[in-house]
């Protein structure tokens, strides 16, 4: 009998079901687990008071991010600086201790492989296609651009996988998002996920995890589809997944924890039966022009906020939703504009070129090509936080951070940073932020803080001229 | 998690609606290392005003708390039950629950009892003065004047709390299952358990 066409979603569940329950919820195995310091201290803490042990330490690493200073870490005798924050450094401080205890892979500060753990994953090859893995942050999302189902956990979850390798959910439904045809000059990643977001809304793809298909997202390199996957649960869903293929394959081999030999080529037959049936069904279609899709940034305080450049501030009476009218009244009111206003007149006071979504070598390189000669404009203070210690190194090799810095930004040690301003990297109230990363939120990068989504060139774009800019005009 | 069958005692005849998880632990509470002692900032902002419910001696220590519609929203941070539960609070009555913040309150050993408003707006007057009753075998929640509300939880759940079973713990208990998984990935799929270790030479430092 001819088995019903699958989904890459469906064909990754199956695979990792222990048990079903008679209600439909399963015991999923959970093959990869990258743990930071923020979500995990009571989750030890809480093994510790069971007496309970990780079941399989090696399938977990961790590696500190949100609360780390992006000033340098040692000095210039390479002795280590404390972290002035009394917390911050006792979260830190935490995360070593749990992991040595219970045999847990820790990357630390100083490492060169220290970076955001999104970064991290992908960039040392513990992110495989076809895994399970999970995170306590919601951006774990990003994964699921090598075609790994990943998403975000909390707190007793991070225990239950430390202790079972196990998590017991309920299958979500699927949704295809499909971006056919050519982008024009100018448009990356960003702005392609800004579009989906703005076109779906950032509920969109609630109870859903998403599949990111099409000419376009086959077309993108890792870094491009970890941005896309990235912000898929700013538009509501619980995953994205995009199908491994050559570029995934090429992007792993030879990453330090992908496998190797023998493994390598069993690993690559198996990842090649996992796209998606043709014939497969999902539960909801959208597609997407890549014509229409122009350099994007967001105008509120949500994700789905979106325009493009060349746009204006939207009139909340524009709303047919009687609540979304509302939301956008307040979403002005706090960013501090009136509808009508040009997007293009809007000025700025922060850059901040970062975060797990645009802190990638490709996200550095676009933003330094047009940096490049030029000026950061006065009164803009410009941050630039690679996403991890070997893509500074990168960077820097391939003089980027020369660029940078003659043009007047920041050069930075990796980490969170501005993107929630949990370490003292913040934007202050009332100012305005073109950011590049994926949050938007009312006092996300501090409290007061305006901010801008944009793609990293778009920032770069910005902190140049002084307001929010058409990159395209610059390029 | 210590088993929960039944919850007596005075209460917070408090009755606030949409009480989100801000004001049940403000988020200057979140860079905690621990669940214990978040009981300190619980309500922080409410215990700032003279007068408050949670200082009022008459209530101290109550292992109830009686408030309004939508209790619990707001963040999914867990940083809300292990207040509660480290103030001492072993069951909330309200109308109504943020869905995450209820799976967080069963996760951390405090029953959410759902009654509608006219039953919390008798307790809320009862437990003035008077001690109130969770029962989780009868399920019904009950007064000295006789009044007997009865209560609806989800049967996984209920079995959980009365035998002190948390989600890690019955999870254990398919210990064989899980290797039995295990096993099979071994042999199906051996480079997910393969991967390098971190040494030197992957982790070079700066
Ligand atoms: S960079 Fe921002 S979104 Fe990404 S993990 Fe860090 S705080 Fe979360």
């Amino acid at each position: 009998m001819a088995q019903r066409p699958q989904t890459l979603y469906e064909k990754i569940w199956a695979a990792h079901v222990v048990e079903r329950r008679p209600d439909g919820t399963c015991l999923i195995y959970i093959d990869r687990h990258l743990v930071h310091e923020v979500t995990s201290p009571q989750a030890f803490e809480g093994l510790r008071v069971a007496g309970r042990s990780v079941r399989r330490p090696e399938l977990t690493l961790a590696v500190p991010d949100h609360n780390l200073p992006t000033t340098p870490r040692v000095d210039a005798a390479g002795k280590l600086l404390p972290i002035t924050d009394p917390e911050s450094a006792q979260q830190l401080d935490a995360l070593r201790r749990n992991t040595a205890e219970f045999g847990i892979d820790y990357i630390d500060a100083t490492a060169a492989a220290q970076g955001i753990v999104h970064v991290v994953g992908p960039e040392q090859g513990f992110t495989l296609p076809g895994t399970t893995l999970v995170c306590g942050d919601s951006h774990t999302s990003a994964h699921g651009a090598l075609g790994a189902l990943a998403f975000g956990i909390g707190t007793s979850e991070v225990e239950h996988v430390l202790a079972t390798q196990t998590l017991l959910l309920s299958p979500s439904r699927t949704m295809e998002v499909r971006v056919d045809g050519t982008l024009g000059h100018g448009v990356s990643a960003k702005d392609v996920v800004l579009a989906i977001i703005g076109r779906i809304g950032a509920a969109g793809g609630t109870g859903h995890v998403i599949e990111f298909t099409g000419s376009v997202i086959r077309g993108l390199s890792v870094e491009g589809r970890l941005t896309i996957a990235n912000m898929s649960i700013e538009g509501g869903a619980r995953a994205g997944l995009i199908a491994p293929d050559e570029t995934t394959f090429a992007y792993l081999k030879g990453r330090p924890m992908a496998p190797k030999g023998a493994d390598w080529d069993r690993a690559v037959a198996w990842w090649r039966t996992l796209p998606s049936d043709p014939g497969a069904v999902y539960d909801k279609v959208v597609t997407l022009d890549a014509a229409e899709i122009a350099p994007n940034l967001t105008w509120g305080t949500s994700p789905e906020d979106v325009v493009p450049i060349t746009g204006v501030v939207p009139d909340p009476d524009s709303f047919a939703d009687p609540s979304k009218r509302e939301a956008a009244r307040k979403s002005l009111a706090y960013m501090g504009l009136e509808p009508g206003t040009a997007m293009r007149d809007v000025a700025i006071q922060h850059v901040f070129i970062g975060s797990c979504t645009n802190s990638r070598i490709e996200d550095l390189r676009a933003a330094a090509a047009v940096a490049r000669d030029r000026k950061v404009a006065d009164g803009v203070r410009a941050l630039v936080v690679p996403g991890s210690g070997l893509v500074k190194r990168q960077a820097e090799a391939e003089g980027l951070d020369r660029v940078f810095v003659e043009a007047g930004f920041e050069w930075r040690e990796p980490g969170c940073s501005m993107c929630l301003a949990m370490n003292p990297d913040k934007v202050p109230a009332g100012e305005r932020c073109a950011s590049t990363s994926n949050r938007n939120f009312v006092g996300r990068q501090g409290p007061g803080a305006r901010t801008h989504l944009l793609s990293p060139a778009m920032a770069a774009a910005a902190a140049v001229t002084g307001r929010l800019s058409d990159v395209r005009e610059l390029m | 998690m210590n088993p929960v069958t039944t919850v007596s005692g005075t209460a917070y005849p408090w009755g606030a609606k949409n009480i989100d998880t801000d004001v049940i632990i403000p988020a200057h509470w979140l860079k905690t290392i621990t669940r214990a002692g978040l009981g300190r900032g619980a309500f922080e902002t409410v215990r700032a005003q003279p007068g408050n419910i949670f200082d009022d001696p008459a209530y101290a220590g109550a292992p109830i708390l009686i408030a309004g519609d939508n209790f619990g929203c707001g963040s999914s941070r867990e940083h809300a039950a292990w207040a509660l539960a480290d103030m001492g609070i072993k069951a909330v009555i309200a109308p109504s629950f943020s869905d995450i913040f209820s799976g967080n309150a069963f996760k951390n050993g405090i029953v959410p009892v759902v009654l509608p408003q006219d039953a919390v707006d008798r307790l809320l007057d009862v437990a003035k003065d008077q001690p109130i009753t969770v029962d989780l075998e009868t399920m019904t929640v009950t007064t000295p004047y006789q009044d007997r509300f009865t209560f609806a939880l989800d049967p996984f759940r209920r079995e959980c709390l009365m035998n002190g079973l948390d989600e890690v713990g019955l999870t254990l208990a398919r210990d064989a299952a899980i290797g039995a998984f295990e096993h099979a990935m071994t042999a199906g799929r051996p480079w997910v358990e393969g991967r390098a270790r971190l040494t030197a030479d992957v982790v070079p430092t700066i």
